[in-house]
């Protein structure tokens, strides 16, 4: 499952560009940094693949493994 | 099921870089790369003068800073007295290859034993964007606004195949970091690099292809476009010299 | 400890090694040559390291990172390289870093010439870099003196953390005289534990960082505190020779290699009568002001300034002290052109025999 930092992050969208099953979108709500920050439009769908976690400059997503803690 | 931490060589608290720049996610694969090698608690960060010099306040390790385009000579100094250390040095291309070309050329050349990680997006950032060595043949800056003309600028500097050209460097290598295979690639390559160094091999270099949407005026998605189309096709990604392959 | 025949270049480098240098980075140019060359073979000899760089613009960074790392760092050149060093050298003092740094001048400005000459006062004393930064300057007059400079020159740099300017000249570097030379020190690197970025086995301390650059509040403190050491330096650090001063009533002032002709003819002159003494600066900077501001003006009647410069370069800062106190006369060579003893010698005697109203 992908863990965001939402503080870290900068808007860019390069992980929604990225995201093999196209499940993240940038939401409407803005960090305390002023940035729109990405969202899981279906959680379920989710591979843990890091892709998003590898391509966000900013580090701004960890992807857990295993289950929900 | 991959798993992915944040490294432990960098700040919890956001970069000083612009949205969506690429010297984060170098700096990040960095902090992964030192961790990897298990040298977070004493690896010797040398910081140029650039847009990288805003990791004064994003990076957690030992630092020094360097005059601009002096970083490989400050690094010469440290290392030589420092051999158990791992030192790097990230500059940018103002910084490593127009003031620092002979710094950089002369280090490479008597094969000092430290890493140095080299961020070429075309461009001065720091300074809002001026031509710099790296910039691409009729790309525009605030110093060549009618694009890059070849007559009087000359043409962009190859820094992975000069330096691969001589005897001395152990692992010369260029990557991309605007797909997540080549972060990942980028990753594996500072690794191996920083192993080379622990390893006494010698001078390695690592060319990272990265982006400026501030001043290239694009957004942080279309960077990632003009990459592939425009800076790819002329810094070609791949390991131009790795005398560790052929043992 | 037994006298040996030296050369001057070679004993500063020798007495470096022994005051604890264990890096050196320099680039060739003359007549500093001898330096480097024995430091060549001297440094791996004391488990220290040595590299030529290609410029001496490299080779100041690299005796920026070596200190950075807690190692005492030394390099060496002439007028035109020690330009090249500036920015370096400001680098080294904002980041507050010890080193040593010797100038073995020659003549100038521009490449100038490779012969001896003292022009080079102004950038070592005034401005060695921008910021406003200053160095303490050292300006021996025999190989003695200047193996006794390079010996400690380091203890004052680290304790200032600052680096330590050695201003002799192409004559004192070219020449050999006797020289006694000091012991080796035994140096274990801690001394600068406190704050360079070494990480000594086992060692656990916090991540530190040694950079040149600083928030604007921070800089301003780091200036005002630099402002309290050179008020610190001139109370306690000035080094002066002050010859025959007491009834002299035209009193030279010389440094370095000038300053031993200077001798010479006061003693010749002083034989036939005539009163004449000297002061000698040892440290430029701090410059020796009392020496100057105390003198008896009711019983001097001029101030002889003789440099291998034209114009005098020590003269303004002559002038400040003496005030109008004295007439300040100043004579000498520059570009390379050196003095003897008899030139010298005639031009204080016409100057005491008023023969240059």
């Amino acid at each position: 499952m992908i863990k965001l930092n939402e503080i870290m992050c900068k808007g860019c969208s390069f992980c929604v560009k990225y995201c093999p099953q196209h499940i993240l979108e940038l939401g409407k709500e803005r960090n305390r940094k002023g940035h729109f920050f990405p969202h899981l439009t279906d959680g379920d769908k989710c591979v843990s693949c890091a892709i998003c976690a590898v391509i966000c400059p900013e580090g701004a997503i960890e992807i857990e493994s295993g289950e929900e803690e | 099921m991959a798993e992915y931490k944040r490294a432990s060589s960098i700040l919890s608290t956001p970069s000083g870089f612009c949205p969506g720049c690429m010297h984060s996610t170098a700096i990040k694969i960095i902090a992964e790369a030192v961790d990897a090698v298990g040298q977070s608690e004493t690896a010797m960060h040398i910081l140029p003068v650039g847009c990288s010099t805003l990791n004064l306040a994003y990076w957690k390790g030992d630092m020094i800073g360097a005059a601009h385009g002096r970083a490989s000579a400050v690094a010469t100094g440290f290392k030589r007295c420092a051999p158990d250390r791992l030192v790097f040095a990230y500059q940018g291309d103002g910084d490593l290859a127009a003031i620092g070309l002979a710094e950089i050329m002369s280090a490479a050349n008597r094969g000092e034993n430290f890493t140095v990680i080299f961020a070429n997006n075309q461009t001065y950032g720091m300074t809002g964007g001026q031509m710099a060595p790296t910039t691409l043949v009729g790309q525009k800056t605030t110093t060549c606004r009618e694009g890059r003309n070849p007559e009087s600028m000359g043409y962009p500097l190859k820094m992975c195949e000069l330096i691969s050209n001589l005897e001395a460097p152990y692992f010369v290598a260029r990557y991309a970091l605007n797909t997540p295979k080549g972060v990942i690639d980028a990753r594996k390559g500072i690794t191996k690099a920083f192993k080379y160094q622990l390893e006494g091999k010698g001078f390695t270099f690592i060319e990272l292809l990265t982006n400026c949407p501030t001043n290239w005026k694009l957004s942080p998605l279309a960077t990632i476009d003009y990459m592939n189309s425009n800076t790819i096709p002329y810094f070609v990604p791949g390991v131009y010299k790795d005398k560790g392959a052929q043992l | 400890m037994a006298k040996i025949l030296m050369k001057g270049c070679e004993a500063v480098a020798e007495a470096a090694v022994r005051g604890g240098c264990r890096f050196f980075a320099g680039y060739p140019i003359t007549p500093q040559n001898e330096i480097p060359e024995y430091l060549s073979w001297r440094l791996p000899e004391v488990g220290g390291a040595f590299v030529q760089g290609e410029s001496e613009v490299a080779s100041i960074s690299m005796v920026y990172g070596a200190s950075a790392g807690g190692t005492r760092a030394m390099t060496s050149s002439s007028g035109p390289g020690i330009s090249l060093k500036a920015e370096g050298i400001s680098y080294l003092s904002s980041t507050k870093l010890p080193a040593f740094i010797v100038n073995v001048s020659r003549g100038g400005p521009g490449l100038g010439s490779i012969q001896p000459a003292q022009q080079d006062y102004l950038q070592a004393t005034k401005a060695m870099g921008h910021g406003g930064f200053r160095l303490m300057v050292f300006a021996p007059a025999t190989v003695q003196e200047a193996v006794d400079i390079a010996y400690d020159a380091f203890e004052y740099a680290e304790r200032d953390r600052n680096p330590v300017l050695m201003l002799m000249d192409g004559c004192l570097g070219a020449i050999m005289e006797t020289v006694e030379l000091p012991p080796m020190k035994d140096i274990t690197g801690k001394e600068t534990a406190a704050w360079n970025v070494k990480r000594y086995p086992g060692e656990k301390r916090s991540p530190r960082a040694l950079t040149p650059v600083y928030p604007e509040m921070f800089l301003e403190y780091e200036n005002k505190q630099r402002a309290k050491m050179y008020e610190a330096w001139q109370k306690n650090d000035v080094k002066v020779e002050e010859f025959m001063l007491g009834d002299a009533e035209y009193v030279v002032a010389a440094y370095g290699i000038t300053a031993r002709l200077a001798k010479e003819a006061i003693l010749r002159l002083r034989a036939e009568g005539f009163r004449v003494g000297m002061i000698r600066p040892i440290t430029l900077y701090p410059f020796p002001k009392k020496s100057f501001d105390g003198l008896d003006y009711s019983l001097v009647k001029g101030i002889i300034d003789i440099e291998l410069a034209i114009p005098a370069q020590m003269r303004d800062d002559i002038a400040l002290e003496v005030k109008d106190r004295a007439p300040i006369y100043e004579f000498g060579h520059s570009g390379g052109i050196l003095m003897n003893d008899e030139d010298t010698y005639a031009q204080i005697k016409k100057i005491v025999t008023g023969g240059d109203k």
